[in-house]
């Protein structure tokens, strides 16, 4: 399939400070990928070296085949035929909500503009609202003629920045889908940057998790909570305990929980020290099973509990148990492993990664 | 175009700071007899009576602009909602103007001492009745109208102060007047010396008061010994001289600014206790308050009227019409001329982002605190010389004379201005422009906008505002300005400044007060609008 974007081994500095070194990936048409990671860790200076705002200081960025920056050339961002939506949506004030998004569909027609922005308004549910201004909208409101305002001339790609960061929490996922409904419709490629793991899985195809200006995986949200490449992604996505281990066969990796099966990395013979990764969903309650383990802390969330066990050699780890199993602390619960995926790390390279 | 930008502005920066280099270079040139004479003559009266002046002024403008200040900030008494908005209205009101006002309400033959004479029968000699045409009278007049500059900047600073603390004080035992004493006032007082600076470098750039009532400071000096004696140098190295005073007020005004941010106790803002004043507290409050407002503003507004009614017929007539003209299109071009320059500077700086600029800009904007009169020192000087180099250049080699290109035109004077009033318009265009958050500049540009038209299609509409606002301030400032447009103005062309200076100064009062009084509403325009806007911004509502 056809790339419409693609970054390869760019290099981004703000003075003498790098900010974004050797970093690669593409987009095919109609993907949405996203760029997650803590804050500072460099993902909106990829989106607006993408856009055109920051030039990378080596490597090149091609949008539909075509160069748009590299050492020598650096198309300005209203030549790039980008959509971009922003943190704070930057609507013009003084526009009407048609105005908005008819602003891009300079050379069109006013009947083509016209239809477009009705069809765009009818597209994110709001197809009364074309004389309304800004400020009488609601967030969420504002946040979809954003959307529509960026999508409006038909970019090639549409870059998004942290885009439901000014909303309410509960309503960011729920956003999120309904955004994905959207660009789904339309098959338009996009890019999401965001912190919150639970957009990027609510709205992403593909997610590249970055750190300190590096992209740490790039993958699907399943493989990158159950297959996490390293243990910055580990850490990062998702809740969990590591456990030292020892690989003991080729594949059975010994720790105090017990024996576990599952996939060892190839660098590990028997004997060699590593690192587990144990999920809350890895533990699983039994009130009949025989292993027991004490708790130490409990986060009610609704449907379900996240307990803290200390198990009987004194580690503690997490578990995720339906809501209705309402234990006290320092209780003693039945517990039982059931793994589906084993993630080891080596305990060398483990400290190693960590800075 | 965006390469020359840069160059642009360091270009217009150095242009503007020409008149101060100027004045500046005099200080190390050699001094002639002149000097000598008027170093071991009248300088030394000078000194004394500008410091005089400046400390009176000091004084004044902080017992009234402190004392209202905290009243309408703080406190609940009658009237406390207008006075927040007719304490500004004397800003309106010129220095020249209110000091020959008051000559003309209160010398001998004025209405007051008539009255008094008619009543107690005394006459001549036989009562004391202050002196107006003295220095304590030109501190009174300065005061009444500069205080507002104090007043706004302490009251920003009290509202802004968070309730938290002055509660705080309450409850470690501080009663209200301890806790403005120990607390309020040492917080706002970056923000008082900064109203202060402001106010004492109008007060040294005064021409039209001292000089109506004949007291030997430095602006008056420099016009004596340019014009009387038709010495430029020592004029010159006078200038310099209170240039440097003036900037010594510029640092610590600017030192005062930074400082303020620190004085800065919290975010959180809630509305303001007010305590409530009553019975005789309520009644000094309101007295307190009115007292400024009334002879700031209103009495002197009121006689300019009722000399208006009896003289305009007189004095509205051809060449009447010919100088309102002069001076409207004088104060449009400027004002237009200087918000053009502002947006190219503010705009720069927002898109090139280099210290060059930013540096090159506060350079450009340093005129404000620069008096008219040595701005108009400053401007004559180089305009002439390059004006002799040309015609001496032209007739040696084309034998053509070319005369005087520059000096005494409108070029020199609207340059005068430009370097006088740009800090004005830059000041209102940089707020105008840092309102609108970057990303709506990155939003038109991934819509397909080059900078260019993203100022004219976003920046333009959305400082429509702001822009107007600069626009009146500067047309307001250009028609008040007097000294600069005395000097440069050229061969009889007239304002209604000029104009009513001129009558006063021949002693028709009653005459000149048509043009003072258009002076004086037109002037009001921004005093409207700031009134507005602080009427809407207040801190402590939200």
């Amino acid at each position: 399939m056809k790339h419409r974007l693609e970054v390869s081994h760019i290099d981004v500095c703000y003075g003498s400070k790098q900010i974004i070194s050797d970093l690669s990936f593409s987009l095919s048409e109609g993907r949405i990928g996203c760029l997650l990671g803590p804050s500072g860790c460099g993902k909106t200076t990829v989106l607006r070296t993408i856009a055109g705002f920051e030039r990378p200081s080596s490597g090149q960025i091609l949008i539909d085949q075509q160069v748009v920056s590299d050492r020598k050339r650096n198309t300005p961002p209203e030549r790039r035929n980008i959509g971009m939506v922003f943190q704070d949506f930057a609507l013009f004030p003084n526009l009407t909500v048609q105005e908005n998004i008819c602003f891009g569909l300079r050379g069109w027609s006013k009947k083509e503009q016209l239809s477009r922005s009705q069809e765009l308004l009818a597209m994110i549910g709001m197809p009364t609202s074309a004389q309304a201004y800004p400020h009488q909208l609601s967030g969420g409101q504002q946040q979809r003629v954003a959307l529509a305002r960026a999508m409006a001339p038909r970019p090639s790609i549409l870059l998004l920045d942290e885009p439901f960061s000014s909303m309410d929490v509960e309503l960011r996922e729920q956003l999120a889908r309904e955004v994905r409904h959207i660009l789904k419709q339309e098959n338009i490629t996009a890019i999401l940057v965001t912190h919150d793991q639970n957009e990027a899985f609510a709205m992403a195809d593909e997610i590249c998790v970055m750190n300190e200006g590096v992209i740490q995986q790039h993958d699907s949200a399943y493989n990158l909570y159950h297959k996490p490449a390293n243990r910055f992604v580990a850490d990062f996505i998702g809740e969990g305990v590591i456990v030292p281990g020892m690989v003991v066969g080729g594949n059975t990796v010994n720790t105090e929980l017990g024996n576990i099966h599952g996939l060892v990395p190839d660098g590990c013979k028997p004997g060699c020290p590593v690192d587990v990764l144990i999920r809350p969903d890895d533990i699983v309650h039994d009130d009949s099973a025989e292993d027991t383990a004490i708790v130490v802390e409990r986060a009610f969330r609704g449907s379900d509990f996240l307990y803290t066990l200390r198990m009987p050699s004194g580690i503690e780890v997490m578990s995720l148990v339906p809501s209705h199993h309402d234990h006290k602390i320092n209780e003693a619960i039945g517990i039982r492993l059931e793994f589906d995926h084993l993630v080891v790390f080596p305990r060398a390279e483990t400290t190693a990664s960590r800075k | 175009m965006a390469r020359l930008w840069q160059p642009g502005i360091v270009l217009v920066a150095l242009l503007l700071s020409i008149p101060a280099l100027t004045i500046a270079g005099f200080v190390f040139e050699p001094s002639g007899e002149n000097w000598q004479h008027l170093k071991q003559t009248v300088l030394p009266d000078y000194l004394e009576n500008s410091a005089l002046l400046a400390l009176g002024v000091a004084i004044g403008t902080l017992g009234i602009g402190v004392s209202t200040a905290w009243l309408t900030a703080m406190c609940r008494f009658p009237g406390k909602r207008y006075f927040v908005w007719l304490l500004l209205l004397p800003l309106a009101m010129p220095a020249y103007i209110i000091a020959y006002t008051y000559t003309g309400m209160f010398d001998f033959a004025g209405p007051v001492q008539s009255a008094i004479r008619e009543w107690t029968g005394w006459r001549y000699g036989d009562y004391y009745f202050p002196e107006i045409r003295s220095l304590g009278g030109a501190i009174t007049m300065l005061s009444l109208v500069l205080y507002p500059y104090v007043y706004l900047l302490a009251r920003a600073a009290f509202l802004e102060q968070s309730i938290c603390v002055l509660e705080v004080s309450r409850t470690l035992g501080c009663n209200a007047w301890s806790s403005f004493y120990r607390v309020a006032l040492p917080l706002a007082r970056p923000a008082i010396v900064a109203g202060l600076s402001l106010a004492l470098m109008e007060t040294l750039a005064d021409y039209g008061t001292v000089s109506y009532f004949g007291l030997g400071v430095f602006t008056t000096g420099i016009f004596r010994t340019w014009f009387g004696m038709g010495d430029s140098v020592a004029a010159a190295k006078m200038s310099a001289m209170l240039l440097m005073f003036v900037f010594t007020l510029v640092i610590i005004e600017r030192l005062s600014r930074r400082q303020a941010k620190y004085h800065h106790t919290t975010n959180k803002y809630t509305r303001l206790p007010e305590y409530p004043l009553h019975g005789m507290r309520a009644v000094l409050a309101f007295v307190v308050c009115l007292l400024p407002v009334a002879a700031g503003f209103l009495l002197p507004a009121g006689q300019l009227l009722a000399w208006a009614l009896q003289t305009w017929e007189e004095m509205v007539d051809a060449s009447f019409i010919k100088l309102t003209l002069h001076t409207v299109f004088l104060g449009l071009g400027t004002a237009l001329l200087s918000v053009m320059l502002a947006l190219f500077l503010a705009y720069g700086r927002r898109v090139l982002k280099s210290r060059t600029v930013f540096v090159s800009i506060r350079v450009a904007a340093i005129g404000y605190a620069i008096p008219g009169t040595v701005i108009a020192v400053g401007v004559i000087i180089p305009f002439a010389w390059l004006d002799n180099t040309l015609d001496g250049w032209m007739r040696e080699h084309f034998d053509y004379s070319t005369g005087l290109l520059l000096s005494g035109t409108l070029f020199a004077l609207v340059f005068a201005y430009l370097v006088r009033f740009l800090a004005v318009s830059l000041q209102t265009v940089e707020s105008g422009l840092d309102k609108i958050k970057p990303s709506m500049d990155d939003a038109a540009r991934s819509l397909g906008y080059r900078p260019r038209e993203t100022l004219k299609k976003v920046h333009m509409p959305l400082m429509k505002g702001s822009l107007l606002t600069a626009l009146l301030i500067v047309f307001v400032d250009v028609m008040k300005e007097l000294p600069a447009t005395l000097i440069l103005r050229p061969f009889n062309f007239n304002t209604l400044a000029v104009r009513a200076f001129e009558l006063a100064s021949d002693e028709r009062l009653a005459d000149s007060s048509t043009a003072a009084l258009m002076i004086v509403l037109v002037g009001l325009l921004p005093v409207i609008y700031l009134s507005r806007s602080i009427a809407q911004s207040r801190a402590g509502s939200t």
